[in-house]
């Protein structure tokens, strides 16, 4: 039975990934290339972040130009809690994603009412909002952001690189996971109809509104887990985090990746990544270069990365008649 | 007679200094099958639009099952029992028939908030949205992506989607917009076999389909009903014959 709003990942190649991930550390350590490890929680983190807004980008068609807000008002609450001596990873990791779904609640609240290029000017000035909002926070540190000394206390000792991956690892997985199960679940199917078409699905009895809030709400807890961590992985919160670039930069990653397929938000956040690092090391011009080949993905690729692998989730990207 | 099902009570609605409803006051009865004929540019889907939920009148009420539903959102209404098809095809182009019919299944068979079972995993979702498409004539193309359909199957889709939240009252504007007379044909014994099973509120161009199909039927003119009644009455109204049916059935 076909249906084009069923989403199938094949259990061989998810365990193969995953043997490799978690393989990465040591094998990263044996070579002698600890550098990496550190690198590779900071894939794993964007990767989640940008699957947070493929949520609601690629499946939901909800064009948020303003993701980068509870991103960034994640990476606040920890280094705010932990300024306050709060450093249990306990409190401020929920507290974190609390703070997310709040304010996505509230911010989608206003822009879910608004469409197309409206809603992607008002996510924009929310999020611009929320970025002056901490950059005028002088007490906590203001335009410099906010610097922590050590990371989050939990039951394992997260100052190890090699743990902290693991620990970005794992929960990635599980929000993955989950996503998955919720994309294929009553509720992706219903959030997958809005996208391809809001109208009839008013006409056929959905109230509309109220699914695409929870979903905003869920991509911006998820958006603010992703920042929480990233605070930690940085040794700070910064309000650049929360600028229009960051969310211009996940968009991006979304695109390239592949907007609708269940991987574009990983696919795209390692592939940005991976060749801002590579080019770096060899030339001081390398967002040149980086423009260059990213206009060429989305030239010949215009589903994204995934598309050229994966099974094409209609709609998402696909010509509309 | 039975009572009614659904009432407008002097709608109005206004486009700038134009009315495109004027004070207008329909029944559509219990089991009927009631046709709403006019010329172009006569209200009718404009009136369609306000039944239905996508527009709100400027004054009026609109009472369904005794109820006034006149500020209920599209949505609800569709729960107490009056979905529409639309004239311009408005189904779910990049996903499959039978996504289509499934997604229309699942709005009313219990909340859509469950995030953790597989939909397609529901067979009794499934099974019913199958068992739709055997009845609109589209079992065969269940795994077929419905923008690929013929435009004829579109139209079928286009019912069957406003049929899958098992109205009590069923608004087809213009179900035959579009078809050839031989692709009318094939949506005809649908249209029939529900305007026996439901009450049905049907605006229509064709002439053939509506004389043969409604109880009774209501004349749009400018936004006004000009006469109602049944379909022999309606062509021998003087006033309906000058407004609006010409020669074309006095031939």
């Amino acid at each position: 039975m076909h249906s084009t709003l069923h989403h199938r990942l094949s259990g061989p190649w998810m365990a193969v990934l995953l043997v490799l991930l978690f393989a990465f550390p040591p094998v990263a350590t044996f070579f002698g290339q600890d550098f990496y490890i550190s690198f590779g929680s900071r894939l794993i983190i964007f990767a989640l972040v940008a699957s947070s807004l493929n949520l609601i980008l690629g499946f939901g068609g909800m064009v948020s130009l303003g993701h980068a807000a509870y991103f960034g008002a994640g990476a606040y609450v920890v280094a705010i809690l932990m300024y306050h001596d709060i450093a249990s990873a306990w409190i401020s990791w929920p507290a974190a994603v609390l703070l997310g779904a709040a304010l996505a609640f509230l911010i989608g609240l206003v822009c879910l009412r608004t469409r197309g290029v409206y809603f992607i000017m008002i996510t924009l000035a929310f999020a611009q909002m929320t970025y002056y909002i901490f950059v005028s926070l002088r007490s906590y540190g203001g335009d410099d952001g906010l610097a922590i000394t050590r990371r989050s206390s939990f039951v394992l000792d997260l100052a190890s690189d090699t743990v902290f991956y693991y620990v970005c690892l794992v929960l990635t997985v599980l929000v993955l996971f989950f996503m998955h199960r919720l994309i294929n679940a009553r509720f992706g199917r219903v959030l997958q109809g809005i996208r391809e078409n809001e109208t009839r699905m008013l006409a056929i009895g959905y109230p509309v509104f109220r699914y695409k809030l929870v979903a905003f709400v869920i991509a911006g807890a998820i958006a603010a887990l992703g920042g929480a961590l990233f605070a930690n992985q940085n040794y700070m919160a910064s309000p650049s985090q929360l600028h229009w670039m960051q969310s211009g930069t996940l968009m991006v990653m979304v695109l390239v990746g592949g907007l609708g397929y269940f991987f574009g938000g990983v696919i795209g956040a390692v592939t940005l990544l991976l060749l801002e690092e590579i080019l770096m090391a060899y030339t001081t011009h390398w967002a040149f270069y980086l423009g260059f080949i990213l206009l060429a993905i989305v030239l010949f690729l215009p589903n994204g990365l995934a598309s050229l692998t994966l099974r094409r989730t209609e709609g998402a990207t696909g010509v509309r008649s | 007679m039975t009572a009614p099902l659904l009432e407008l009570r002097g709608l109005v609605r206004r486009y700038g200094g134009i009315l495109a409803t004027d004070h207008l006051d329909l029944t559509v009865i219990e089991g009927e099958t009631h046709a709403i004929i006019g010329p172009n540019g006569a209200g009718k889907t404009t009136l369609i639009q306000q039944i239905s939920g996508g527009l709100s009148p400027d004054e009026g009420n609109i009472i369904f099952q005794g109820k006034d539903i006149t500020h209920l959102p599209m949505n609800q209404r569709v729960h107490r029992g009056l979905a529409r098809s639309y004239q311009i095809t408005n189904i779910f182009r990049q996903c499959t028939v039978l996504d289509n019919l499934a997604l229309a299944v699942q709005a009313r068979s219990g909340s859509s908030m469950r995030f953790w079972r597989p939909a397609m995993s529901e067979s009794r979702v499934i099974d019913e949205a199958r068992a739709l498409a055997d009845k609109i004539g589209l079992g065969g193309r269940l795994d077929t992506l419905s923008g690929n359909l013929a435009h004829g199957e579109q139209r079928l889709l286009e019912v069957g989607l406003a049929l899958a939240t098992r109205p009590r009252l069923l608004l087809l504007d213009e179900p035959m917009a579009g078809m050839g007379p031989k692709e009318s044909r094939s949506l005809m014994p649908l249209v029939q076999s529900l305007s026996e099973e439901l009450s049905v509120l049907l605006v229509e161009h064709d002439m053939e389909t509506v004389f043969q199909l409604a109880d009774r039927i209501s004349v749009l003119v400018s936004g006004r009903v000009i006469a109602t009644g049944t379909p022999d009455e309606i062509r021998h109204n003087a006033e309906v014959r000058k407004a609006y049916l010409g020669d074309e059935v006095s031939a």
